[in-house]
């Protein structure tokens, strides 16, 4: 089953600027979203995403800047004229409506045929097809939230947006419906445009995904790209967790960047390192940082550190997530898959760090070491 | 302590005593005096004969005035709904940092006595008011035309006094619309019309049917605006009702006017709710 009407038109938003009388939410964005492909606006409330998508959906007019479709304008086109529908938060379903004319609305709307036809078809892809009858507030969350996808969906957009879509359901329901969102993608081909605060939720399902934070973009590529070689330590911190620690670059050469990390040199591929010379944070995932008792030989060629002990142990089933206070004061933090290879370490334990070099990365030490973290409460 | 399987009812008590004091007892009451016999008087005193023909009788004499009050008010009531929207409507979406406001001054009006607000209508209305003047100089009414005495007057006068009873629960169920809604219909390609009859004015029905009952209820009943701003060509049932108790004395022929008032109302509204199928949205 294909849906795209004209699969070749690319979403093109230039120097998009939406200021409010008290702040600049969107800060002259320049972003690309080719067609077909499942994107992501990934952001911390406030950032501006939510702002940019209803730009695009015609809700809220830019201050200045332009939004292309193909080659067609459509940055002042009324909402009701342009090839994008939405699928909002808390799904803003009709009341008054059933099912079937909640999702037979936008045909109706534009005089089509066999409307009936369509929605029995449309609701038979999202597994409601005996709910057609029923008013929206008899049925549960996840439901409804097909409901809110099949209503939009049906109109075979060029673009679909999806406004923190999965934010009202609880954890179970969000993980299968990330996976039948993505399916449902797959199958009508269509592009889509997803914002959500969710790093986990954007990585599932994007093919793409951008970082926002104030209005601008961080980074954009692909989730491994992001996750693998964050640019700035908002990304690093955004997405996913980071060890960040204060070192001095002491040779940087085409290859690799060596660095000196609080007395320990170690090297970083030259493509992962944002910084060729003076001071900057060496980031490395937790999961990449092994850890052994104190003498006991690490798995890790590289750069192998002395002087740990563990702080604190927490068992989350799958993995073990351990805090090491580093010599130089700072704790890293270490998640190891539970393989059952090793007893957990306990407390207290000395231990030797070690990960390999071409798994870290190098940012400038200019930029915020928490930004993006989540605050501890 | 276990919970009765009464406790329910003796919660209700207080309301069935309420209603049973000041609505069942009245209105047998009511219903007694419209079996009057018609030949009894103040000083002769009353005898309940179960006289039925006093109905058909009151409907064979006071139709007119009967017809003429549903009529005024249903006039009244559409002229209210279209006003009362607008003006909801205004207050529940663009009033902004106004809307308590104008809330206030929507309600302003009964600060002030019922009669004199119909009073200072007259004085409006009057041979020689502005409106009047307003009229005759741009020859919209000849030179000895005038409103006051004329249907028109009363009908002005229903609109004024019931206004804010339409105003109220329109705006409080067009203020409830989640303006998401609003949104999305305009996301599914419905123009700001088409929104509006698919949407805006499907939600806001049960408004739509409260403000129109509130309205004519009241409007269909009343006798002041007919008395102070109309001629007794304007005469409506309740200029009616009220002559025959205090006038006339015809207790027998009130008492049935006023019970084929009510009957009449209640049905119109019975078929009214069930046309307008707001049941589920009351």
């Amino acid at each position: 089953m294909s849906l795209a009407a004209d699969s070749s038109r690319s979403l093109r938003l230039t120097a998009l600027t939406k200021e409010f009388s008290t702040f600049t939410a969107v800060k002259a964005l320049d972003l690309e979203i080719p067609a077909g492909k499942f994107f992501a606006l990934l952001g911390p409330s406030g950032c501006g995403k939510t702002t940019t998508l209803r730009m695009v959906a015609g809700l809220d007019v830019p201050t200045s800047g332009t939004i292309h479709l193909g080659d067609d304008e459509i940055t002042y086109a009324k909402p009701y004229r342009r090839p994008v529908n939405t699928v909002f938060q808390n799904y803003a379903l009709f009341p008054h409506l059933d099912i079937h004319e909640n999702v037979a609305f936008g045909l109706r709307r534009r005089k089509a045929k066999d409307v009936d036809e369509q929605v029995r078809a449309m609701l038979e892809l999202v597994e409601l097809e005996g709910q057609a009858r029923k008013k929206p507030p008899m049925l549960s969350g996840g439901q409804q939230q097909r409901v809110a996808l099949a209503r939009a969906l049906i109109n075979r957009p060029e673009v679909l947006l999806l406004d923190e879509p999965l934010g009202a359901l609880d954890l179970k329901l969000r993980r299968g419906m990330q996976i039948e969102i993505k399916r449902i993608q797959t199958e009508v081909g269509l592009t889509f445009v997803h914002v959500t605060h969710d790093q986990e939720e954007a990585m599932t399902m994007a093919d793409t995904i951008a970082v926002m934070n104030s209005g601008e973009i961080e980074q954009m590529g692909s989730p491994a790209e992001l996750y693998e070689n964050p640019r700035t330590t908002f990304v690093a911190n955004f997405l996913g967790q980071s060890n960040l620690i204060a070192g001095t670059v002491s040779n940087a050469g085409s290859d690799v960047v060596k660095v000196d990390m609080q007395g320990t040199q170690v090297s970083i591929p030259a493509d992962r390192a944002h910084v060729t010379s003076g001071p900057g944070w060496v980031g490395i995932r937790p999961e990449k940082v092994l850890i052994a008792p104190e003498g006991e030989p690490i798995d890790a060629p590289g750069n192998h550190m002395q002087g740990g002990v563990v702080t604190d142990v927490s068992f989350v089933g799958v993995s073990t997530q351990y805090l090491v206070r580093m010599p130089w004061g700072q704790e890293l933090m270490s998640f190891e898959q539970n393989t059952g290879a090793r007893g957990i370490i306990p407390r207290g334990t000395a231990v030797d760090v070690s990960w390999r070099p071409e798994f870290s990365f190098l940012l400038p030490a200019s930029q915020d070491v928490n930004a993006g973290a989540v605050e501890e409460s | 302590m276990r919970r009765g399987r009464f406790t329910g009812y003796w919660l209700m008590l207080p309301a069935v005593v309420w209603l049973g004091l000041f609505f069942v007892i009245p209105f047998l009451s009511l219903l007694a005096t419209s079996l009057y016999d018609p030949e009894g008087s103040v000083l002769t005193g009353y005898d309940v004969t179960y006289r039925f023909a006093n109905f058909t009788d009151a409907l064979g004499e006071f139709w007119q005035p009967l017809w003429r009050s549903l009529w005024y008010a249903g006039v009244a009531t559409a002229i209210c709904l279209v006003l009362g929207y607008l003006l909801a409507y205004a207050i529940a979406f663009k009033s902004g940092r106004w809307r308590t406001l104008l809330l206030v001054l929507v309600i302003a009006p009964f600060f002030t006595s019922f009669l004199v607000r119909t009073l200072s209508w007259k004085l409006i209305l009057a041979d020689d008011g502005f409106i009047v003047d307003a009229l005759q100089t741009v020859h919209l009414m000849g030179e000895d035309g005038r409103l006051l005495a004329t249907p028109v007057a009363v009908i002005a006068g229903l609109v004024y006094n019931f206004l804010p009873f339409m105003v109220l629960p329109l705006y409080a169920s067009l203020e409830k619309i989640d303006g998401r809604l609003i949104e999305a219909a305009g996301d599914l390609y419905a123009s700001p019309t088409r929104g509006f009859l698919k949407v805006t004015l499907p939600l806001s029905m049960p408004g739509v049917v409260a403000g129109t009952l509130l309205t004519f209820i009241p409007a269909a009943g009343d006798y002041i605006n007919a008395r102070l701003l109309g001629s007794p060509n304007q005469r409506m049932v309740g200029n009616v009702i009220q002559d025959l108790f205090t006038s006339t004395g015809d207790y027998a022929a009130a008492g049935a006017l006023s019970v084929i008032l009510m009957v009449i109302i209640v049905a119109m509204v019975m078929v009214y709710i069930r046309k307008a199928g707001t049941e589920e949205l009351l």
